[in-house]
């Protein structure tokens, strides 16, 4: 909870001594409640003092971080409950599910094959759950080797301690998280968690006995945390993933703000489609892991552009890189189509251009992730920026072909392009995207 | 201090919309929560589900959607068909057929298509038009015409055409209008505002605030939505507060992932399965953001979203 300007000025030694920069304590404090200086600027506050405003300043929502590297993940840290209010800052994270009765081999293959770029951002599945089955302790570690062997970051799904300790033992170093205490085993599993320096995975069957939990855990030290919504049934997950962040970001209670865990795969066995619904659902409302049976591209296609939208910025539209994008199988001698770099535009424009079936070069240009008519308006999409990213991307070197189609909304520019592009033969296209595949069938 | 679960539901309710009649008829929204918070308070109406069907048949749909309608040959018996699908709460009859650039039937003849259909079926009905303002603007207010009596969803009044479709449908013949905008509350809440001011009740309408797919521009509509249900229930804005329905299918059908064919995307998989998951993911969230209905195509996206509909509620 913010602190007010009296709260922090009983915290000061009320000395007004101006070192601060501040003419007295009060004026100090008020500054410090507004955020326009830290408190540090004070030399003479007493240790106490600190711990107990650092205590009342510290965001609501821990991060956590996890994996190692290349793999390193974070977890939490939202300040809103909603996107339109702030940016949501540590996207959801998917895990597969992996335990002894799979063939382990060809899960973790189909799993890998999930790995592609879209709009720059690298989609594949970052965690494996490896869930333990009573298999011992050392079945359990050389499944988990196998697991770790694909780079991939682990979610220890084990309540057992000796089989918890022989699978850290071959995979600590790559920051897994163990998932695996209770009400009634924190204190062992906290005990192997911290000493092995990795997250612990809380669960209880009601929010209160794993508020309870959780608050023993952190009075024993441990805030290296995720809290597990369990596998009750699907609507108790929803309601616990809703309750637990609600209360740490809308009430302001700390003991629930820690990222969450959603074992999809475990409330809809059997269901992908199902599976896939409900990744969509905890997306938007607050799971920070979620574990699915298994990671399909189809399920992946939607699901990784649905999270990529989610987690942007509201005042930051996406953009795609500028260059060539050959569609259709398009080759040097193929027609050129320009449009923006907006990703929404991008999208619309290359699918429409792919279902006519005609092969074509999209040029995107750089216009400031804005929409056709409002980058044309700023001065972002114009002859001159065409023509200085043909010749930059020496487009006339790469692309034989010398027509090139400008978007409807924009044909004002095409007799100042001709003037700049003389080589070229400028025509004016469509001022909807829909209307592509038509205009593409008939041009060609 | 132990954890202690507080109900926080809002003082505000969402307007409750009766579409069809008789024992089929469908409730939308009235709840006090955001959606499927049951620990603040019970929904009173879970969110539907209705299912799409064109009046130029099935021909160019995935196999699943084809196997299903099987040998059905004319649009009356596809609509039964659809009515009795798993999961589905309502038919959608889209009128594609009257577009002025496609088919280009005439408006009577669309008229007596949707006639005969809610005729044939117990199950509400809604009709959606052609997507050409001038042509939906007379074909929308027709079909309110001949189905008085059928308590429809006209799907939907524009800013371009809602005064003859808000007047016939909403006060005329007694159907609910949609309220249809493009992704943004202002402009959802400047179309009630007029549908309002013409003498259209608040209570005979519903709102489609638009929509896209999942990767496609999606976060416009997760914060359209989210905000819209916030201002009706959070700050008690009566220009906001009515339903809101969602099509689905026709978004999600028109993108590469549903789209794109096997042989020219081979390690995406089947076509039919991506089209599915686009569907159901593109409905689960707009649901998780406060749609009271949505349109779908496939009985498996029907089927699934129904599903979760009930184990969320
Ligand atoms: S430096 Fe500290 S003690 Fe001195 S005036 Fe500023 S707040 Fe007061």
């Amino acid at each position: 909870m913010a602190l007010t300007g009296i709260q922090i000025f009983k915290l000061t030694p009320k000395k007004n001594c101006k070192e601060c920069g501040s003419p007295t304590c009060m004026a100090f404090s008020m500054k410090v409640a507004q955020g326009a200086v830290t408190i540090d600027k004070c030399p003479h506050m007493s240790e106490e003092a600190l711990a107990q405003l650092s205590e009342a300043t510290a965001p609501p929502m821990k991060t956590i971080t996890i994996g190692a590297g290349d793999e390193e993940h974070k977890l939490g840290g939202e300040t809103v409950l909603f996107r339109h209010e702030k940016t949501l800052v540590s996207k959801n994270l998917y895990a597969v599910n992996l335990t002894a009765a799979d063939d382990a081999d060809a899960k973790l293959a189909a799993m890998t094959k999930v790995d592609y770029d879209r709009i720059g951002e690298r989609m594949y599945v970052e965690l494996v759950n490896v869930k333990y089955t009573g298999e011992g302790a050392d079945a359990y570690a050389a499944l988990v080797q196998k697991a770790a062997a694909t780079g991939r970051t682990l979610v220890l799904e084990c309540a057992d301690a000796d089989a918890a300790k022989a699978a850290l033992a071959v995979c600590k170093d790559k920051g897994p998280v163990l998932n695996g205490a209770n009400p009634s085993n924190y204190e062992a599993m906290s005990a192997i968690a911290t000493e092995a320096g990795v997250a612990l995975g809380v669960t209880a069957d009601t929010l209160e006995a794993l508020y309870d939990t959780v608050a023993a855990l952190e009075k024993a030290g441990n805030k290296n945390l995720v809290l597990d919504v369990g596998t009750a049934s699907i609507k108790d997950a929803f309601s616990k993933a809703v309750l637990i962040r609600r209360a740490a970001l809308k009430d302001e209670d700390r003991t629930f703000g820690y990222p969450s865990i959603v074992n999809i795969g475990a409330i809809a066995a059997g269901k992908p489609e199902l599976q896939a619904a409900l990744a969509a659902v905890f997306t938007l409302k607050y799971g920070s892991i979620l574990v699915m049976e298994d990671m399909s591209y189809a399920q992946a296609l939607a699901l990784y552009g649905l999270r990529q939208n989610i987690y942007t910025d509201p005042q930051k539209p996406m953009k795609v890189e500028p260059g060539i994008y050959p569609i259709n199988g398009a080759d040097e001698n193929s027609v050129c189509v320009t449009t923006v770099d907006f990703a929404l535009t991008y999208f619309v424009v290359s699918g429409e251009l792919e279902r006519s079936g005609v092969p074509c070069n999209l040029l995107i240009s750089d216009a400031g992730g804005m929409s056709v008519l409002t980058a044309w308006a700023a001065g972002k999409l114009s002859a001159g920026t065409i023509a200085k990213f043909i010749e930059e991307h020496e487009i006339a070197n790469k692309i034989k072909n010398r027509t090139l189609i400008i978007p409807g909304k924009v044909a004002v520019l095409k007799g100042e392009m001709e003037a700049k592009l003389p080589d070229w033969n400028i025509v004016v296209g469509t001022t909807e995207a829909v209307q592509l595949v038509k205009f593409m069938k008939d041009y060609k | 201090m132990p954890f202690k679960l507080t109900p926080q539901p809002f003082k505000a309710a969402i307007k409750e919309v009766e579409v069809g009649c008789g024992a089929k008829a469908i409730k939308l929204g009235g709840e006090k929560t955001f959606p499927f918070y049951s620990f603040d308070a019970e929904m009173p109406n879970a969110p539907k589900v209705g299912v799409e069907i064109s009046d130029l048949g099935f021909e160019n749909e995935v196999a699943g959607i084809k196997d299903f309608y099987g040998d059905v040959t004319n649009v009356v018996e596809m609509a039964k068909k659809a009515a009795a699908m798993e999961g589905a709460d309502f038919v959608v009859l889209r009128l594609e057929s009257a577009d002025p650039n496609g088919v280009n039937k005439s408006v009577d003849e669309c008229a007596e298509l949707a006639k005969a259909v809610a005729d044939a079926i117990d199950a509400p009905l809604a009709i959606m038009g052609c997507k050409n303002d001038e042509k939906d603007g007379e074909l929308l207010v027709k079909v309110s015409e001949v189905l008085e009596g059928k308590n429809a969803m006209i799907l939907s009044a524009k800013e371009a055409n809602y005064k003859t479709i808000g007047a016939s449908a909403g006060m005329a013949y007694g159907q609910k209008v949609g309220a249809e905008s493009a992704v943004d509350i202002n402009l959802a809440k400047q179309l009630n505002v007029l549908l309002t001011q013409l003498g259209v009740k608040g209570e005979t309408v519903v709102m489609n605030l638009g929509t896209a797919a999942a990767g496609y521009g999606y976060e416009y509509v997760a914060s359209t939505l989210d905000r819209t249900k916030a201002a009706a229930l959070g700050q008690n804005d009566d220009m906001l507060q009515m339903p809101i329905i969602t099509p689905i299918s026709t978004e999600t059908y028109g993108v590469k992932e549903a789209i794109a064919s096997e042989d020219d995307m081979p390690e995406w998989g089947s076509q039919e399965t991506r089209a599915i998951d686009m569907e159901v993911v593109t409905a689960a969230a707009c649901l998780a953001s406060g749609s009271n209905a949505v349109i779908l195509r496939h009985p498996a996206s029907v089927a699934t979203v129904s599903t979760m509909i009930k184990e969320l509620m």
